[in-house]
């Protein structure tokens, strides 16, 4: 469906995105995930067909964006990252209108919009302004326009960022049901549960490359151990611990609250702590998350 | 059973455009009433005040009044072609950058088969039909008063003002469409529309000008477009100067156009 070879894109002297090979397959959901200004939204909009490519092969559908740009569009769907909806007009118009830019009939647009309504769980809004929605409708809104031309390609771009747990969860079972209907998913994220909920397979992007590749699962099993245990020594006192249960994991990581040790058996490590002698404040173990390996592979520092 | 419709991209940058007629239908329905009501009103009050009640202390020898009868029928056709631009300064500034930067309206519109030349196609065709309408009102509110010589004079005049109004909208709209902050729109108006409208030869001769503003009166759009209108209206064609003045207005849209989607394209693809 997406096929990208070295694929490249710059803004003037500034490389957003340096070289990256991209194979998304139909009916596939494929996550991009990576911290801010990793070059997720740059990738989307070159994929969405609206930003030039600077360098590298990119193919859509089989298409060339660079020549078949609107024949690409008329293809896929784009929920972008900030919404673009007509705030001014109703939410029914919002949709109408825009049908009517992918050249469908009036009818058969008028129709499409009753059942996207209905499927975004806003047909008792639909003759509100947009101004009046919450976050979370202006999304789902902004998810049924851009389902309207039924795509065969979906692309989201951070489409749960800044909703509350309630609206992102809506949002996710509709992204879901999309999936099981065979619309291929695209989307970026940052959010690591949204990552795991949402896609079969996905990359980690730092600094406009690719730093890994995989499932969720075998992202955990190749960059992170199976558990992780963590030891609270009390402030202050984490730092001189580190040193003592080195040994003990895979690798040690000094945080300001706690001691995180990776490793294969989180019980039995705290176990081998306390036989040590050392009685920290307050122990957990838990499974590795993709957190884990995004924070491993793209860094705690910030970005911006 | 038929086949279920499909998507598809536009054949040609018209169709795209034609595309946005609903949006476009949608957004002025909801605002017409206000601007209909301006479009009666404000001619009528502009030709009562200037032409009637002032032009009744401005006599003045038909020959200096570049064949017109009285003043209000100098003034009517330089308050039409004034209209005109008024209108198309008023759609291509403020909106322009607001469904760029503000709604970013056009940002949906082109993650469609829609590009942006159609875009701004689209956006014209809205901007002449507001031009059609103003200024349709406008010349039919005049008419009791006695302006035109000739029917098709006044038809044809109005039909200049189509062409006047995209003289103005291809170039304003590239200028709106390049602007990262709206301040100088400010300047746009207070600078560049005020003296134009005062200026240009709506409200006197411009030989009543020093011989150096009135050769910079002469290479405005508006003086052209009221010049032109007024011969149509006067019935004081001069087949040579109108040729001038239609083919200046016509090359100032037409550079104003590529103008127009350079800039929007370079702003577009972030």
């Amino acid at each position: 469906m997406i096929l990208a070879a070295g694929l490249r894109k710059s803004f003037g002297g500034f490389e957003a995105v340096r070289g990256i090979d991209v194979d998304v397959r139909r009916g596939e959901a494929f996550g991009f995930l990576g911290p801010n200004g990793a070059g997720k939204s740059s990738t989307m909009r070159m994929i969405a067909a609206v930003s030039p490519v600077s360098g590298g092969t990119l193919r859509i559908l089989g298409l060339d964006p660079a020549t078949d740009g609107p024949q690409i569009r008329a293809r896929i769907g784009v929920c972008p990252q900030e919404d673009t909806l007509d705030t001014e007009i109703s939410v029914r118009d919002n949709l109408y209108v825009y049908g009517r830019y992918f050249g469908l009939p009036r009818g058969e647009v008028r129709q499409r919009v009753d059942e996207l309504l209905e499927f975004v769980q806003l047909t008792e809004k639909a003759n509100a302004m947009v101004d009046d929605l919450s976050g979370g409708m202006k999304r789902r809104l902004t998810i049924a326009r851009s389902l309207i031309n039924r795509p065969e390609v979906l692309l989201l771009d951070e489409p749960t960022t800044g909703l509350d747990p309630q609206a992102r969860h809506v949002v996710w079972d509709r992204l879901f049901r999309l999936k099981q209907q065979g619309v291929t998913l695209v989307l970026t994220t940052h959010y690591m549960d949204e990552a795991e909920q949402l896609a079969d397979r996905l990359v980690v992007m730092d600094k406009g490359v690719i730093v890994a590749e995989g499932s969720p699962l075998s992202l955990i099993a190749e960059h992170s151990t199976r558990e992780v245990a963590e030891l609270r020594f009390g402030v202050g006192e984490n730092e001189q611990h580190a040193s003592k249960v080195e040994d003990l994991a895979d690798r040690v990581e000094v945080l300001p609250d706690r001691l995180l040790l990776y490793t294969a058996d989180g019980e039995e490590t705290v176990a081998k702590v306390h036989e040590r002698g050392l009685t920290p404040a307050a122990t957990l173990v838990r499974r590795s998350t993709l957190e884990d390996v995004f924070l491993r592979l793209t860094g705690r520092t910030l970005v911006d | 059973m038929t086949e279920p419709a499909r998507s598809t991209a536009p054949s040609n940058a018209f169709a795209g455009a034609g595309r946005l007629a609903d949006y476009w239908a949608t957004v002025y329905r909801r605002t017409w009433k206000g601007s209909a009501i301006s479009s009666f009103v404000t001619p009528l009050f502009y030709v009562l005040a200037m032409g009637v009640l002032l032009g009744d202390y401005v006599t003045s020898d038909p020959a200096q009044l570049e064949g017109a009868s009285s003043y209000l029928v100098f003034i009517a056709p330089g308050l039409l072609a004034a209209q005109a631009m008024q209108t198309v300064f008023g759609e291509v500034t403020y909106p322009v950058m607001g469904m760029i930067k503000w709604h970013k309206t056009y940002f949906g519109m082109t993650a469609t088969p829609l590009s942006v030349r159609e875009v701004i196609l689209g956006h014209l065709g809205f901007v002449l039909f507001r031009v059609a309408l103003t200024c349709g009102v406008f010349a039919i509110v005049m008419a009791p008063f006695g302006v035109y010589a000739t029917a098709y004079g006044a038809v044809l005049a109005f039909l200049v003002q189509l062409l006047l109004g995209l003289a103005f909208a291809t170039p304003i709209y590239a200028f709106s469409a390049g602007l990262k902050d709206e301040s100088a729109f400010a300047i746009v108006f207070r600078l560049g529309m005020i003296p134009l409208f005062l200026f240009s030869g709506a409200f006197f001769p411009i030989s009543n000008l020093d011989p150096w503003m009135e050769a910079l009166a002469k290479a405005t759009p508006l003086w052209h477009g009221v010049d032109l209108t007024r011969m149509l209206t006067l019935g004081t064609v001069d087949g040579a100067t109108a040729l001038v003045h239609v083919t200046y207005l016509a090359v100032l849209a037409v550079l104003g156009w590529f103008w127009a989607v350079a800039r929007l394209t370079q702003r577009m693809s972030v």
